[in-house]
């Protein structure tokens, strides 16, 4: 008897992409920059990324990547079924292979299931290849949501004495299931020097969390996030070439682990212009 | 550095750009938070064109929209009938010359044999 | 007469709540009044870090809602200061662990003995908020001059308007260059978006973090300008017309004469 023909050809499993929450406890440290401009570093290397915003009632990753006027759905449409997913999927502005799915704003976190969360971050991992998620600050209900479907973190920390505090909160609580890496943001090396702020050795002595990269108090940050352009479209300035850095290093390459030392005579007032040439 | 090239050539500062983009999208999320505020204005805008020609209550939408520099509301407004317009008001009858304005005389009724 | 109420909240983390209610309570307590300071940031504490007084925490708010001591077991004095109080959140709990109307039992009950409570809220809109705000009768709100601490802020103002608490103003970490090249939005600019009763500016200051890290609030230090500024905003909540330094545009002394008309 002939065989009827097989409707689907059966495809090799795609691999599946990689979920990574960007958390800190802490408030106003850069989690939001810091996904927006890792996303959009890692989008200008050619890979498919998506950004979940997951700050529901208090949405931001829209605003800093310039797209607050094309979000016309958000996360908690698509988790409750109101809209498909493609419909809320908002194509970035600036990179082509840069997705973001908003937040909702006149919304509570205890609205958000947590089960619908983790399958559609896993929807997304079979699409993409990375899915970057921006967690609201605090230990509450929206960063236990925000960590559901994600199997790595990054953890972002100023070097204040609160926001270390706040990490090594977070670090605990994110268990075993987790091998969170830093993220340094806002160092301001000429204060490190006058012995006013903690060093990147001070602030690893207790964390002990492996180094993902570090980033220097930059003006241009407030600059780029009134205008709605990270500063990871640039591949010139040593705070863009900090995000490159640790795209590379997201991605696997070795590029070699910032030295505080070099940063601190480097910078000075004219920093940005000299342009990074190790982040 | 860049921004500053871009100011250099007449470009909008940084904080008027941050300044026109909050208060677009602060709009958006008040109107987002506020969805009794759309159904009273539904309603009332219902009501207003109501007056004017019969509406399919029932259909109505409103959106709003975003562009880059405004916020719109869009109304979707189906129109079920709009009646003949009617003549405008008769003044009251006068002694002396006609009034000037002329008045349509209604045709005489049809016959059965001659309607179609 | 119970004293004043306010929850200082912002949205937006990292703004400078913390930082704000730990010297607001010292200008206030440096002017004779009663202060209580009460940490709502159940699981992530601060204030008792930036005020350095972490290492004579014995009790915390928690224990007082539960019973296990009364409040003025718990409740840590501030040697500096005549009159200054902290009441400390707990560390290794969840915000769950007190609900909206112990907290208000607890404010109420420090507001007793007490001039100023000031109750430092953590970040967000979530429980924590909640019960912030549940034990205040007036708000302060923190933002800067940047995108997201103001559309954070304007949610907050829209969560406390419909709980009918009359709110104050702060834009910290204003850096006037910045505001004269174009390249950050000004008071005026803030003002008119949240459109709120200002009551005080800080500008950015690198020494701050210094003053947290060694847990010395800035008021400390004489020689220090912010200093003086958080005295300001002390004495316009006790009523007083302070005129508000510009730091920004037309030059000191021409804008300084338009505050004085705005007090």
């Amino acid at each position: 008897m002939h065989q009827p023909v097989p409707h689907e050809v059966a495809t090799p499993a795609a691999k599946l992409g990689r979920a990574i929450v960007v958390t800190s406890g802490k408030g106003g440290v850069g989690k939001t920059t810091t996904t927006a401009n890792l996303g959009t570093a890692l989008a200008q290397r050619g890979a498919r990324v998506a950004l979940i915003d997951a700050d529901v009632g208090l949405r931001n990753l829209d605003i800093v990547l310039g797209l607050e006027s094309r979000v016309k759905y958000h996360l908690l449409d698509v988790l409750e079924d109101k809209v498909s997913l493609d419909e809320a999927l908002v194509p970035d502005k600036h990179s082509e292979t840069l997705v973001l799915l908003a937040a909702a704003q006149s919304r509570e976190k205890d609205e958000v299931d947590t089960e619908k969360m983790r399958a559609l971050v896993q929807g997304l991992r079979e699409r993409f290849d990375y899915v970057l998620i921006d967690c609201p600050a605090g230990i509450e209900l929206g960063f236990k949501n925000a960590i559901v479907g994600a199997d790595e973190a990054i953890v972002v920390c100023t070097p204040e004495v609160s926001a270390v505090r706040d990490v090594d909160r977070v670090v605990g609580l994110l268990g075993n299931r987790f091998k969170p890496q830093l993220i340094i943001n806002r160092l301001r090396p000429a204060l490190v020097k006058k012995g006013k702020m903690l060093s990147v050795e001070d602030v690893n002595a207790i964390l002990r969390l492996p180094l993902l990269g570090v980033i220097a108090d930059e003006p241009e940050i407030i600059i780029t996030t009134n205008r709605g352009e990270p500063l990871a479209l640039r591949h010139e300035g040593e705070t863009a070439n900090a995000y490159h850095a640790i795209a590379a290093r997201v991605a696997g390459e070795n590029v070699p682990a910032p030295s505080p030392e070099l940063k601190e005579s480097l910078m000075g007032k004219l920093g940005s212009i000299f342009g990074g040439k190790r982040a | 550095m860049i921004d500053w090239v871009k100011k250099m050539f007449g470009g909008p500062t940084s904080s008027s750009t941050a300044k026109e983009r909050l208060r677009l999208v602060l709009m958006t999320d008040h109107l987002a938070l506020a969805p009794d505020i759309i159904e009273n204005m539904k309603r009332d805008l219902i009501d207003v064109i109501s007056r004017y020609v019969e509406v399919d209550r029932d259909k109505v939408e409103v959106n709003f929209e975003r562009e880059d520099r405004a916020l719109a509301m869009l109304a979707n407004i189906p129109i079920v009938s709009v009646n003949r317009p009617s003549p405008p008001p008769q003044p009251p009858a006068q002694s002396g010359p006609p009034s000037r304005r002329r008045r349509r005389k209604k045709p005489p009724a049809q016959s059965p044999a001659t309607a179609h | 007469m119970s004293g004043r109420r306010i929850v200082i909240t912002s949205g937006k983390g990292g703004v400078g709540k913390t930082t704000t209610t730990a010297n607001l309570g010292a200008a206030l307590a440096k002017r004779g009044l009663r202060v209580i300071l009460v940490d709502a940031d159940i699981g992530l504490r601060n204030l008792d870090l930036v005020l350095g007084l972490e290492k004579r925490i014995v009790f915390d708010l928690v224990e007082v809602v539960e019973g296990r001591c009364q409040l003025r077991q718990a409740l840590i004095k501030d040697k500096r200061f005549e009159s200054l109080s902290i009441l400390p959140a707990a560390q290794t709990r969840d915000k769950d662990a007190i609900t909206e109307s112990q907290f208000e039992a607890i404010v109420a009950q420090a507001a007793q003995n007490a001039d100023y409570v000031l109750i430092d809220c953590p970040a967000g809109i979530e429980g924590g908020f909640r019960n912030a705000v549940a034990g205040a009768k007036e708000a302060i709100v923190v933002t800067t001059p940047e995108v997201s601490a103001i559309r954070d802020a304007d949610r907050v103002v829209g969560k406390l308007n419909e709980r009918g608490l009359p709110i104050r103003l702060i834009i910290n970490r204003l850096r006037p260059e910045m505001v004269r090249t174009g390249d950050m939005l000004s008071v005026e600019d803030v003002c008119e978006i949240l459109a709120v009763e200002l009551v005080g500016v800080i500008p950015e200051d690198p020494e701050v973090i210094d003053t947290t890290n060694r847990g010395e609030p800035i008021v400390l230090d004489p020689a220090a300008r912010l200093g003086g500024i958080y005295e300001k905003i002390a004495r316009r909540l006790e009523g007083e017309m302070v005129p508000f330094t510009t730091f920004d545009a037309q030059g000191f002394f021409g804008k300084l004469l338009g505050a004085l008309k705005a007090g």
